[in-house]
């Protein structure tokens, strides 16, 4: 599908209406992960209004791409942009981790089935993800055309099992498998370098024979161009290491590893939202 | 006397009586279940001929995954298989799946809802001369408090086979325990086997104790009725081969009937099948039991006689239990 100007415009003004919503979500629930939902938005704005095939008024379509999050806890950026790409109302976003809601603390498919995974626990996404796509390298061989996507934070890479499932896509050469690294730099503890370093991330991904894309992870163009680039490599899977920004989008939260596992206070989300919803001040007034 | 209802092998208590590795019926029972469903996909760790999926793989390639010395991969892996249809199988020793990549089956096999089957291996002090580290005397514990997990000890190869091809059919987590020493072969091609469904496999009209036993040690527990029945003793012995869900109507008719409980298996004793039992008889039939089983210990190498005899799971220790129960 062609990205006109007026495409990628479309998906700005989505990526940032999707950031309002996680962040009026975070509020509602007082409790949650605030700096990777922020900086995923333009990444999960792509997948679900550009590249995806899918069907959200059927969500068991069986045709569909599987879109596989293994980071559980960053579920608002995807709760917020399915909510946005019409899998359920806008209004649900308010339950939040609350009782009985259908959206949990973490990704749970007993109460959201349209889930294709339940995640929390870190490492396991991307053996799922291979999974997958092994079934259907079993059932169609090379001619499979599904696409499957493993999306992964970058403390992830510190999981043994990560490298294992790497290990086996790359031996397996599932051409079919994209995985997206989400490269913050930050984790709980700290700064991904100072906590256990990572470097240099794409010679460890290419050593276990994937192809490997590094891009800027909030610019529309250049995220759509990997996600098609990869449909054109036929003898690896391709892993794309999105170099993004922690809390991107509200400046006051940018490249703070402290944001990576609280919800904003009352104030703070009040800054957040009139930045995000002025764009940064572009716009004097604001709008809800 | 041999319940005859259940066609059982006759010849179980001659000295020459046929012995198979259990995990050998589960390696029948894969490529049984193979042929009858395109489905069936086998996963293995580096332990094809050990974990038996060696006919699997020689018959169906392209079914076939080795994913090298990985069992939480393999887990997952087949967790993602499950969600596109596939029913898969994922073999090693159990000591390693489902040991350590328990936390996978946790979450993504059982929490995500993924009809995975899982067959351990190896499990049993009656490994061997391997020793303690490939024992594994924990796997009951770990499986059964897993919600969703179905948890299978067959008796002997043939109902391995059976209880293999029974999983394939299901639509929820299986976890199969097999023993790797060869095992007396109890039942026939005849015997009726349902999964959660108990059988008496020795019966006389007024026990005194009831037996129940799970896996390789059905065999000691039988010899142990045939020789409390030359002593004037009477018992019954249950084969216990689904730990979960309970066959809790059939557990709770043996208490009642036999009055005195004995409990037989190769597993620590801390929540394993007579764990299993004694939180079902406490709701409902409390009466007075033993537990043969390991008592908070680690293995050590030696022969299957040897290990049984000191560990206190052989046809005396259950002779033992069995009149002190009667004392009680």
């Amino acid at each position: 599908m062609e990205l006109t100007d007026e495409k990628l415009n479309k998906l700005k003004e989505k990526a940032n209406d999707i950031r309002i919503s996680l962040i009026e979500a975070l509020l509602t629930a007082g409790s949650g992960h605030t700096a990777g939902p922020l900086d995923m938005a333009d990444i999960f704005t792509v997948l679900f209004f550009h590249t995806l095939n899918h069907n959200p008024k059927k969500s068991d379509w069986p045709e569909r791409d599987r879109l596989v999050l293994s980071n559980g806890h960053i579920c608002p950026v995807l709760y917020s942009t399915m909510a946005h790409a019409g899998y359920f109302p806008l209004s649900e976003l308010k339950t939040l981790r609350k009782f009985g809601s259908r959206l949990q603390g973490h990704p749970h498919r007993d109460f959201l089935p349209m889930l294709e995974t339940s995640s929390g626990p870190l490492g396991s996404g991307l053996s799922q993800a291979v999974g997958m796509t092994l079934a259907d390298k079993i059932d169609h061989g090379l001619t499979s055309s599904r696409r499957i996507y493993a999306l992964l934070s970058d403390g992830e890479n510190e999981c043994g099992q990560t490298w294992e499932a790497a290990m086996l896509a790359g031996k397996e050469k599932l051409h079919n498998l994209t995985a997206v690294v989400d490269r913050n730099n930050i984790q709980i503890d700290g700064y991904t370098e100072d906590v256990m370093p990572l470097e240099s991330l794409s010679d460890k991904w290419r050593a276990w024979n994937w192809h490997v894309i590094e891009i800027d992870g909030h610019n529309m163009e250049e995220i759509a161009d990997a996600f098609e680039a990869a449909k054109g490599i036929f003898e690896k899977p391709t892993v794309i290491i999105a170099h993004t920004i922690a809390g991107k989008g509200v400046k006051e939260f940018e490249r703070d590893y402290r944001w990576h596992g609280k919800p904003p206070n009352a104030e703070e989300a009040a800054m957040a939202l009139s930045e995000l919803r002025t764009l940064g001040g572009k716009i004097k007034s604001e709008h809800q | 006397m041999l319940n005859t209802d259940l066609k059982l092998n006759e010849k179980v208590f001659d000295a020459k009586v046929e012995q198979i590795p259990i995990r050998k019926g589960f390696g029948e029972g894969l490529l049984a279940a193979g042929e009858k469903d395109l489905q069936v996909v086998a996963l293995c760790a580096d332990l094809t001929e050990s974990a038996q999926t060696i006919f699997f793989k020689e018959k169906f390639p392209n079914r076939f995954i080795e994913l090298g010395v990985a069992e939480q991969n393999m887990a997952s892996v087949a967790s993602g298989l499950a969600a596109m249809g596939k029913i898969p199988f994922i073999t090693s020793y159990a000591m390693f799946s489902p040991g350590r990549n328990w936390e996978q089956i946790r979450t993504t096999i059982c929490y995500n809802n993924r009809p995975v089957k899982i067959a351990g291996s190896h499990a049993g002090i009656s490994v061997g001369p391997d020793g303690g580290t490939h024992q594994a005397i924990e796997d009951l514990a770990i499986t059964r408090v897993i919600p969703r997990m179905v948890v299978i000890s067959p008796c002997d190869a043939l109902e391995a086979k059976r209880a293999t091809e029974a999983a394939a059919m299901t639509d929820t987590p299986v976890y199969i325990r097999l023993a790797r020493e060869r095992t007396p072969v109890m039942t026939t091609k005849r015997t009726p086997f349902e999964i959660g469904k108990a059988q008496i496999f020795w019966k006389t009209e007024t026990p005194k104790v009831g037996i129940i036993a799970t896996g390789a040690l059905v065999y000691q527990a039988l010899l142990a009725a045939k020789e409390l029945e030359e002593g004037g003793v009477e018992v019954e012995v249950m084969n216990l081969s689904t730990i979960k869900p309970l066959d809790a109507g059939a557990i709770i008719s043996l208490a009642k009937k036999a009055g005195r409980i004995v409990t037989v298996e190769e597993h620590q004793k801390n929540g394993g099948m007579g764990s299993a039992v004694a939180e079902c008889l406490a709701q409902n039939h409390p009466v007075p039991m033993e537990f043969i089983a390991v008592a908070d210990q680690f293995g050590q190498s030696g022969t299957q006689a040897e290990l049984l005899k000191h560990y206190g799971l052989d046809k005396e220790a259950v002779i033992r239990a069995v009149k002190k129960i009667l004392k009680r």
